[in-house]
């Protein structure tokens, strides 16, 4: 995973709220079997009306999402962060996020900060006031910046630094393995296999 | 100290404690794989060199893309054949067991699980889809994942997690002939909204949960992640106990008594603390549908289309217009009066043996209205002969609905059961998100009975309303 610590770009604001992964990749684009090719079906529904935000020549190129309460809603999908970051969107902006959705997305290197609703408003304003505004995220100093307005932003401790050190979780969990091996060792004996365990 | 029953089952899994702001490593007891979020998984652990740490505690099942026709046959859309093609040989490379298209235990990975007494009390159990939350109805801790957590676990069997807060939920009283666990879920969702539950483990108590059967306790869970919560976890019981007695999985002889000991050790103490708590009484519940496009917009059925201009809140109102601009619905139509082009009953919130049951009872010696398609998709191969040698299949082929093979189907439209641009149902799944089951489909979520009773009315409808 790329380290991240700073990334300025221009602001696409989503006046919406609940936002769920059907909306962000509906079903029948997650047939792929590889990470990649996912942005041609990020918000594929509502690209098809030409008044949508990202078929504005401004918006097109953006890279911070600016988005309603409850982002990412429903299915667990990752395809949904593969398909946001696919198409070239670094951070995600809002109020609330779902919990599976932040998961994935600090997984996969993709930044969702948390905004206060009253911030979100101000910059759905300056975005729309003077479209093709970059905003600037600062994951070190956790702040959101776009013209003269700065906010604060909340993410967790631990994803930030696994962001910003680029760190695989699997690997990191790997370092224990020692532990999950005692932790096996003393599983109860009744608890359900699927199949007789190899070589065990 | 007095605990909760989902604190219990955390403590119990903890591998290794993080300190600071470092998340708890979380031992996993079953890891659940379909088609559709594993393939990005088993390719990460080969080109990492990594082996499946533990196959005897991963199952993986196809169901997101099969058809639920001719099935037989290849699968005509090359995209959806390749990814089952592509689990199908990372089952063989990794080991990992698989129940394959046309196998008497191929279905919903959610309705699996538990009919082969796979999903235990206190177990933790993981999927890469967000209604593993199902399993929490045996008083397991369970949730959906990413594809990246999927690989995690494949390679480690743990996950690292920060623990969730507990929210209790109580449904006291009795609920009325025809109000089902579905009644419940949605009114529970419609009062806590779709993001009142994110961070919480909920848990389901009170009289009126007790009295539900472990598939109704099953459609309760299912829809937990619908409350915005990842897991929703009900504490095992004598209902619990009879339903996995002598499944194929389940502990047998001495081992099944020192299970049952254990298992009635999991519920909440008394006197522990939840984060937050809810109550709702079951006596006032009547048959819920929804009217918009989260499963949060739901009214009972004798309400009418609300009227977006009486919301306060501005988010919600502009939320609300949006919803009836893309249900095609005008404020104030009685719910009743809304007519439907297709019936979906399935799914893994209502693709069980009971749910078939139910509907069937409604449909006997009874007629789908004309003009009305009604798909019968049953969870698993298992419910689906388990109907036939009940004559379920008869009643509804009767009463003119299709017989299908097992699958997600409708719920999702990823195979070919989709609705077209404009059509409307009611829809025993779970998510009435625009499109979710077909582009430009629009949705009501329903319980079986409504289900059933609307598709002979033709209109939203309960079985109240056919006599």
């Amino acid at each position: 995973m790329e380290p991240f610590s700073t990334h300025t770009g221009v602001g696409v604001p989503l006046r919406r709220s609940n936002v769920d992964t059907d909306q962000i990749i509906p079903a029948v684009y997650l047939k792929r079997v590889s990470r990649t090719g996912f942005a041609d079906g990020l918000f594929a529904a509502w690209r098809a009306d030409e008044h949508f935000v990202l078929n504005d020549d401004v918006f097109r190129a953006g890279s911070v999402l600016v988005a309603g309460p409850d982002f990412g809603t429903g299915s667990s999908r990752e395809h949904a962060v593969w398909a946001l970051a696919d198409y070239g969107f670094r951070v995600v902006i809002s109020s609330r996020f779902a919990d599976i959705f932040r998961g994935n997305a600090g997984k996969a290197g993709l930044l969702a900060a948390r905004c206060e609703q009253s911030d979100v408003e101000q910059l759905w304003k300056l975005l729309e006031t003077e479209p093709g505004t970059e905003i600037t995220v600062d994951l070190t100093a956790k702040t959101v910046r776009a013209k003269d307005f700065t906010a604060p932003f909340d993410i967790d401790d631990y994803t930030r630094w696994r962001l910003l050190e680029g760190l695989d979780d699997i690997g990191l969990t790997l370092r224990h393995a020692q532990e999950i091996d005692f932790f096996e060792r003393d599983r109860p004996a009744w608890l359900p296999v699927t199949q007789p365990a190899s070589g065990a | 100290m007095a605990r909760t029953l989902a604190e219990k089952v955390w403590e119990a899994h903890v591998v290794r404690r993080g300190s600071g702001d470092e998340p708890d490593l979380l031992y996993i007891d079953l890891h659940l794989v379909h088609e559709v979020t594993s393939p990005q998984a088993f390719e990460g652990l080969r080109m990492a060199g990594r082996p499946v740490r533990r196959p005897d505690l991963t199952i993986a099942t196809e169901d997101h893309n099969v058809p639920t026709v001719d099935i037989d046959k290849p699968i005509a859309d090359l995209v959806s054949r390749t990814q089952v093609d592509t689990l199908r040989r990372n089952c063989a490379e990794f080991g990992v067991r698989l129940h394959p298209m046309g196998d008497a235990e191929q279905g919903i990975v959610h309705v699996v699980g538990p009919q082969l007494g796979l999903t235990q009390p206190g177990m933790t159990v993981v999927c890469g889809d967000s209604h593993t939350s199902t399993h929490g109805a045996f008083g397991a801790l369970a949730f959906g994942i990413g594809t990246s957590e999927v690989e995690h676990v494949m390679a480690t069997q743990t996950l690292p997690l920060r623990p969730f807060k507990t929210m209790a939920i109580t449904v006291d009283g009795e609920l009325k002939p025809g109000v089902t666990a579905k009644d419940v879920i949605l009114a529970v969702i419609a009062q806590i909204g779709t993001g009142g539950g994110q961070g919480y483990v909920l848990e389901y108590r009170g009289s009126a949960i007790r009295a539900l059967s472990m598939e109704a306790r099953m459609t309760v869970c299912n829809m937990s992640i619908e409350a915005g919560a990842r897991a929703g976890m009900i504490a095992p019981d004598e209902t619990t106990f009879a339903y996995l007695k002598d499944r194929p999985h389940a502990p047998r002889g001495e081992n099944w008594d020192t299970a049952v000991e254990y298992w009635r050790t999991l519920a909440t103490d008394e006197g522990a603390e939840f984060d937050h708590e809810i109550r709702i009484d079951a006596d006032d519940l009547t048959p819920f549908v929804t009217w918009g496009t989260n499963p949060g917009q739901g009214l009972p059925l004798h309400a009418s289309v609300p009227d977006p201009a009486q919301i306060a809140d501005e988010g919600e109102r502009l939320a609300a217009e949006k919803a009836l601009s893309y249900m095609g619905l005008a404020p104030g139509t009685p719910l009743r009066q809304i007519s439907v082009d297709t019936v979906f009953l399935g799914s893994c919130t209502n693709g069980r043996i009971e749910d078939l049951r139910a509907a069937a009872e409604v449909l006997k010696g009874r007629k789908v209205a004309g003009g009305v398609r009604m798909l019968v998709v049953p969870g698993s191969m298992r419910v689906r002969a388990q109907a036939e040698s009940e004559g379920l299949h008869e009643v509804f082929l009767d009463a003119g609905a299709e017989w299908r093979q097992a699958g997600c189907s409708m719920c999702l439209g990823m195979n070919p059961d989709q609705l077209t641009p404009g059509e409307r149902s009611a829809s025993t799944s779970n998510r009435n998100f625009e499109g979710r089951q077909g582009k430009g489909g629009r949705t009501h979520l329903v319980s079986p009975l409504v289900a059933a009773a609307t598709a002979v009315r033709g209109t939203l409808a309960s079985p109240a309303d056919l006599d």
